[in-house]
């Protein structure tokens, strides 16, 4: 077994929560990864949606873009953003909507508008894009993200797009069906939410990772479940994979056609 | 009616201070040489209305023409922040900007509201988000059948929409085909509107009957503009330069960069240098 780095564990342990059968709303950076490794090992018959309209897409190397041409190019069909919201999105016909986060907390609630009050930002973050309904609109939400202490907080600044709120059944109290954050992978840990409170709770610890690695990288106090284990390691075939897919990408944006944009 | 012109004129004639414009194209089509063409002509206090405002809307507010920018996700799609946009909102530079933010679906829907001649868009979003309590034009509605608290959102009517397309054929029908996103909704909710072409054919006759068109009497102007998406890209005619928007991320950085960068490849130069930009990436 050759070594990993603890980006390509958390990659590949994201990708072993898909299945076949599932049709998932991809997120731009590591949840888009995690898809497609996702699609190029044990789940081949996969549909992998990108909110720029591509529906059943295949690409070869990972976009840079939620709309790179790869991305229509290889898909079953392409419809319009106005199409992809109001029938795929919000129609119910999506199982997985796979996001990434700037700020989480406990309860898988995501910001990535700003840091700092909205009038007055510290930071003024992209915002939410298709996020807020992807949140509520699929019928469960998986996150992935690196662990640190800016990014895992205590309290968000911004509601961009709503996990389980204050825990508990608060989902449902704001009149949402769908069953919200139901997966967290970060580089040290899987987090799976408490039944009762939907707190997100560390289930298995990544190969050489330390419950006081995960506290250290994380804002708020963390629970760990009582028969905690330890991620299986990568794979030789999900390793490979995953560089593969990562090589062909890196030649792909990395050559400098045009000197101007 | 359609009407064929350069990109000049249809720009004097369609855009003016103070329009409320919708630029779109969604990652691909994207008008870029027809944003540096209202950049060159210096258009004043425009509400720009773009759902990813990505590096168009980054050079229109870092050059000072925008005074509202109504949108839904402020980044360099797969590279980070929009550099101009944040230092308009965090210091207000070059000068102060109003930003009314919504959702992709919301953008969406308010479009195409706007086509369907309606006030308002309404569908199932916001459930629990931020945006609704920071953006008072956000609201509820009531569905009059199930009791279902819906979003509201009011219908967008620009004055003018720019996009950019494949093909108009001499009559001036519009082809699109690819990643079409709200560029068909755009027009249609527009008063007036300019479409900038890679191509312009005698008819359509032979391509598949239903490529996203747009009938020439919807247009008001219609441009050829080879390359006049890039660094965005045109399907079937050249790619996206991926290498260009990671660039950008640099040149938009710094505030002379960019200035530098302004008047040397858009107020300095012709929509003909677009043609040559796009050599390497066609297909």
């Amino acid at each position: 077994m050759s070594s990993f780095t603890s980006t390509e564990m958390m990659t590949i342990a994201a990708a072993r929560a898909l299945s076949n059968e599932d049709v998932c709303f991809v997120g731009i950076g590591a949840p888009s990864a995690a898809c497609n490794v996702a699609r190029l090992t044990h789940a081949p018959d996969i549909t992998l949606i990108y909110e720029s309209g591509t529906i059943g897409t295949r690409p070869n190397t990972l976009p840079l873009s939620i709309g790179d041409g790869e991305l229509c190019e290889t898909a079953l069909t392409t419809v319009s953003v106005p199409e992809m919201f109001r029938y795929w999105l919000q129609g119910g016909r999506i199982t997985v909507g796979f996001l990434g986060a700037a700020q989480l907390d406990r309860f898988g609630n995501i910001n990535t508008t700003v840091i700092g009050p909205y009038d007055q930002p510290k930071v003024r973050l992209p915002g939410g894009g298709g996020a807020p309904e992807i949140a509520t609109s699929c019928q469960k939400i998986f996150i992935t993200m690196k662990q640190s202490l800016r990014g895992m907080v205590e309290t968000i600044d911004f509601f961009t797009s709503f996990g389980h709120g204050r825990g508990g059944d608060d989902r449902q109290k704001h009149g949402i069906t769908t069953a919200g954050p139901s997966l967290l992978v970060t580089d040290l840990a899987v987090w799976l939410p408490d039944p009762e409170t939907k707190e997100f709770t560390v289930v298995s610890l990544h190969e050489g990772v330390t419950r006081d690695a995960v506290q250290g990288a994380c804002g708020w106090k963390v629970r760990f479940a009582d028969d905690l284990s330890v991620t299986p390691p990568p794979t030789p075939v999900e390793l490979e994979t995953l560089r593969n897919l990562n090589e062909r990408t890196a030649r792909a944006h990395g050559r400098p056609k045009q000197k101007v944009a | 009616m359609a009407k064929f012109q350069s990109l000049r004129d249809a720009v004097a004639e369609n855009l003016f201070d103070g329009d409320v414009v919708a630029f779109e194209g969604f990652t691909h089509l994207i008008p870029h040489a027809a944003a540096h063409e209202a950049i060159r002509q210096g258009k004043r206090d425009l509400t720009l209305i773009r759902m990813t405002p990505d590096i168009v809307g980054d050079q229109m507010i870092g050059m000072g023409m925008v005074k509202k920018v109504i949108f839904s996700y402020a980044g360099n799609p797969g590279v980070g922040l929009l550099r101009r946009m944040r230092d308009a909102i965090e210091n207000a530079w070059p000068r102060a900007i109003e930003t009314v933010e919504y959702s992709h679906a919301s953008m969406a829907n308010a479009y195409e509201a706007g086509a369907a001649g309606l006030p308002c868009a309404v569908f199932r979003g916001y459930k629990g988000a931020g945006l609704k309590h920071v953006n008072p034009q956000i609201k509820s509605i009531i569905c009059p059948f199930t009791g279902e608290e819906l979003a509201a959102v009011p219908a967008h009517h620009p004055d003018v929409a720019f996009v950019h397309a494949q093909k108009a054929s001499r009559r001036g029908d519009v082809l699109f085909e690819g990643i079409v996103g709200v560029q068909k909704e755009a027009v249609l909710s527009a008063k007036r509107s300019v479409v900038t072409v890679e191509e312009i054919v005698d008819d359509f006759e032979g391509l598949h009957p239903n490529l996203c068109v747009l009938p020439h009497w919807t247009v008001s102007a219609i441009v050829q503009v080879k390359g006049g998406a890039h660094p965005s890209y045109t399907h079937g005619y050249y790619g996206r330069d991926n290498a260009a928007y990671l660039e950008w991320d640099k040149i938009s950085a710094d505030r002379d960069l960019f200035t530098d960068w302004m008047k040397t490849h858009v107020l300095d130069v012709g929509p003909d240098v677009f043609a040559g930009r796009v050599k390497e990436l066609e297909r």
